[in-house]
């Protein structure tokens, strides 16, 4: 029993002895978040990123892996409005990492710095996988980024005084670059404006106030919840009096639906990346809204 | 304004001195000239003085704008703020009040053999449920949870169990640390023991219906404590986590709800490592240790009405392990979790027996016995809410020594005997809030009969949406 005491204090103190890392560890929940500390860090953060464009985001586990990584997390960067609730809590509750917990300076939540759309009114799970705090898929409008990236860089350099100054210009840099781009986007995006759409879940009510498209139906009856053969047969009879242009679907949901739409009813199936690395295109932030936009208008265009 | 007006006057000066002829005029000429000149010059004065003041009016104004409207944006901006913070903020100071789940479990259950004759031959019984423990319809045990941060310090969970004979259990009463740091975690109260992989795991969220044999025989179906658990997760990563408990334990093989004395009672230290093969696979394995020292650990032999008591020492040694594949890290369509845990646990002390109606009476012995078991399972997600899994149990009992006087026809339940069972299910989760469950069991677990159990269950659940364990 001695013997294993000194072996469990001997790992504790080379713990505590081993040098600290000079960069700031981010673990971001989401690719987006990771890219965007990624740009306002640079070379200051080490940004571990827990799941990939291809996941679906509302289900992921707790993996061993994530408890590892969230451990040694100085910051985590999620984006709250109950995305992650399947799994963040208990990966953070696990690490052990005082500096991580909700309410800690290390646990930051991107939705609380955008306004919110689809906020129910009725919280009854009767209408689908609902989100209290309303849509959570803020990414797919790239101007939250401007927000979200403000109040990161913030926390960022609260975390990291050292490196605020760092901090500051890499967001001024970015958000410069951003700027121009989405004025680009608009300009490139502007035939889009009022172009009726069906979509497969309901992940972009952001792109569509964004990009102005409109929304006539979603594939799924209540969120998260998958369509039955009648309802796609409704979603098509509608197509009659109401034609959409197109049927768009996240690039991590499985295509069967917006396929069966889209062979039917005539019109192009478009896969957007949603998120980096939904798409082979989607390499980071820019290229994220560039692909999203491109396939758009290839939509549009039929 | 100083600038414009120089040069204003000296393009002026500039101008005039190119349209006047540099010529010598007469003196009265000259002076007129000079008095136009005069004239002009004063003239241009008053209109640029007027201009003048006409721009620093209009600048004003243009200032004034803009501060008005940027007070109207920072108000906008303001009333966006408290608009979205009036849009989170709680209603009522009910906000502060626990997160509150509810499960509801029922099924109905088809038996091939009389549940009351059921047993797992070899091994003492250790008094948990043999589940199904009832045909056709039974109500499961419906589970209510409340769970929330008590401060910024520490968490709250308490998992009360409706019984369907209408009892109320506490399953689970404990807090947990949440800022300790460094990865130490700290927990006391009532909970289940970290040993193995499922013992944590609450039973509606188990892939099957019911335990695997070996916590059946082992554990009475899950080990539950009253105590302290520690866990440290090292720094790296890799997921390696090391744990220790010191509690009395609430199920077989202890016996320590009825032991009165201070101090330690039973204990349990635990690791855990697990890690990522690639995007697509993950795993945990483990390896966990129980000690306790039941006294006065009663059963009835159901076979020949007797009442034995053990008293000694209890050891068990835990491997598990689980890995769990799904194309690209994403579970919702495909995924395949296989899980396996073995068990080996050895006992050592005195039996006490008593055969009633015999003229033997009350006589005790030396008793020492090794058994062990394991279950391996695999569950393989086909299709989105569609899920086929099959696990295979076996124990295997040993040969008990009764020290000096061997006296095995005395102890029925005891002779040796490897129970089996074979498990199929299929579950339907239209979302994850609901589960439809079809089971099928071949079960060996005695010599005389097979036991064909069907079931069908559902599990439903309500309120908060708890995060799961891996």
């Amino acid at each position: 029993m001695k013997r294993l005491y000194a072996i469990v204090l001997a790992v504790l103190l080379s713990a505590f002895v081993l040098p600290a890392h000079a960069s700031l560890k981010i673990f971001a929940t989401v690719p987006e978040w990771g890219a965007l500390a990624q740009e306002i860090g640079g070379e200051q953060v080490k940004v571990y990123t827990a799941t990939n464009g291809l996941q679906d985001p509302h289900r992921i586990d707790a993996k061993p892996s994530l408890i590892a990584q969230a451990r040694s997390a100085q910051l985590v960067v999620a984006t709250g409005a109950e995305l992650e609730i399947g799994w963040l809590p208990v990966v953070i509750r696990e690490s052990g990492n005082a500096r991580i917990q909700p309410g800690q300076p290390g646990f930051f939540e991107a939705a609380r710095y955008v306004t919110m759309l689809d906020i129910p009114a009725v919280l009854d799970r009767a209408h689908g996988d609902v989100h209290a705090g309303g849509n959570p898929h803020i990414q797919t409008d790239p101007r939250n980024l401007l927000k979200v990236g403000e109040a990161l860089s913030a926390r960022m350099a609260e975390i990291d005084p050292a490196n605020a100054a760092a901090y500051q210009s890499g967001y001024k840099v970015f958000a410069d670059k951003l700027r121009s781009a989405i004025a680009r986007w608009e300009k490139e995006a502007a035939p889009l404006r009022g172009v009726p759409i069906l979509v497969q879940h309901r992940a972009f009510p952001y792109l569509q106030n964004w990009l102005g498209l409109k929304e006539i139906g979603s594939l799924e009856p209540k969120p998260g919840v998958e369509a039955s053969s009648a309802y796609l047969a409704e979603i098509l009879a509608q197509q009659a009096v109401q034609p959409a242009k197109m049927v768009i679907r996240p690039a991590y949901q499985y295509d069967t639906p917006s396929l069966w739409i889209s062979e039917r009813a005539k019109i192009p199936a478009v896969t957007l990346p949603f998120t980096i690395g939904g798409t082979p295109e989607a390499k980071d932030l820019f290229s994220l809204y560039e692909d999203t936009i491109r396939r758009l208008l290839k939509g549009w265009q039929g | 304004m100083r600038t414009p007006r120089i040069l204003t006057l000296s393009a002026f000066a500039l101008a005039l001195s190119l349209a006047l002829p540099a010529q010598a005029a007469n003196d009265a000429d000259l002076a007129q000239i000079r008095e136009q000149l005069k004239q002009m010059k004063e003239n241009y004065e008053q209109r640029i003085a007027a201009l003048e003041n006409r721009l620093a009016q209009a600048e004003s104004t243009a200032s004034k704008a803009e501060t008005v409207a940027d007070k109207a944006e920072a108000s906008a901006s303001q009333a966006q703020a408290a608009a979205q913070q009036a849009s989170q903020r709680p209603a009522s100071a009910n906000s502060f009040n626990p997160e509150l789940s509810l499960i509801l479990v029922g099924n109905y259950t088809n038996l091939s053999q009389d549940p009351n004759q059921r047993r797992l031959q070899g091994f003492m019984p250790s008094n948990g449920e043999l589940l199904p423990a009832e045909r056709s319809f039974n109500l499961g045990e419906s589970e209510l949870t409340f769970s929330g941060n008590i401060n910024h310090l520490f968490r709250g969970t308490l998992i009360l169990a409706i019984a369907p004979d209408n009892t109320l259990g506490v399953e689970e009463a404990n807090f947990q640390t949440l800022g300790l740091g460094n990865g130490f975690n700290l927990k006391a109260g009532r909970f289940f023991s970290s040993v193995g992989y499922l013992n944590d795991i609450h039973a509606h969220a188990w892939d099957f219906s019911n335990a695997p044999l070996p916590y059946q025989a082992f554990f009475g179906g899950q080990l539950g404590m009253d105590g302290v658990q520690a866990r440290w997760l090292a720094p790296g990563d890799t997921y390696f986590e090391v744990g220790v408990e010191a509690a009395r334990a609430l199920s077989f093989p202890a016996a320590d709800e009825t032991r009165n004395k201070n101090g330690l009672m039973s204990g349990a230290v635990f690791a855990h490592v697990g890690g990522d093969l690639d995007v697509s696979n993950s795993w945990r394995a483990g390896l966990s240790y129980f000690y306790a020292e039941p006294n006065g650990r009663d059963y009835d032999d159901p076979l020949n009405d007797t009442t034995y008591s053990f008293s000694g020492s209890s050891k068990t040694w835990i491997a598990d392990f689980v890995w769990k594949w799904a194309p690209n890290g994403d579970a919702s369509r495909q995924n395949l979790k296989l899980q396996g845990e073995y068990f080996n646990q050895s006992e050592d002390g005195t039996l006490v027996y008593d055969v009633h109606g015999t003229a033997l009476g009350t006589q005790s012995g030396s008793f020492n016995n090794r058994q062990s078991g394991f279950y391996a399972q695999a569950v393989y997600q086909f299709m989105p809410h569609w899920r086929i899994g099959y696990r295979y149990d076996q124990l295997y009992s040993g040969n008990p020594s009764f020290g000096h006087d061997p006296l095995t026809s005395e102890f029925p339940s005891l002779k040796d005997f490897n129970p089996k069972r074979n498990t199929l299910m299929v579950d339907w989760t239209p979302d994850e809030f609901s589960r439809f469950r079809l089971q099928y069991a071949q079960d060996k677990t005695r010599p005389e009969a097979t036991d064909n159990q069907f079931w069908v269950q559902y599990i439903m659940s309500l309120g908060a949406h708890g995060a799961h364990k891996y």
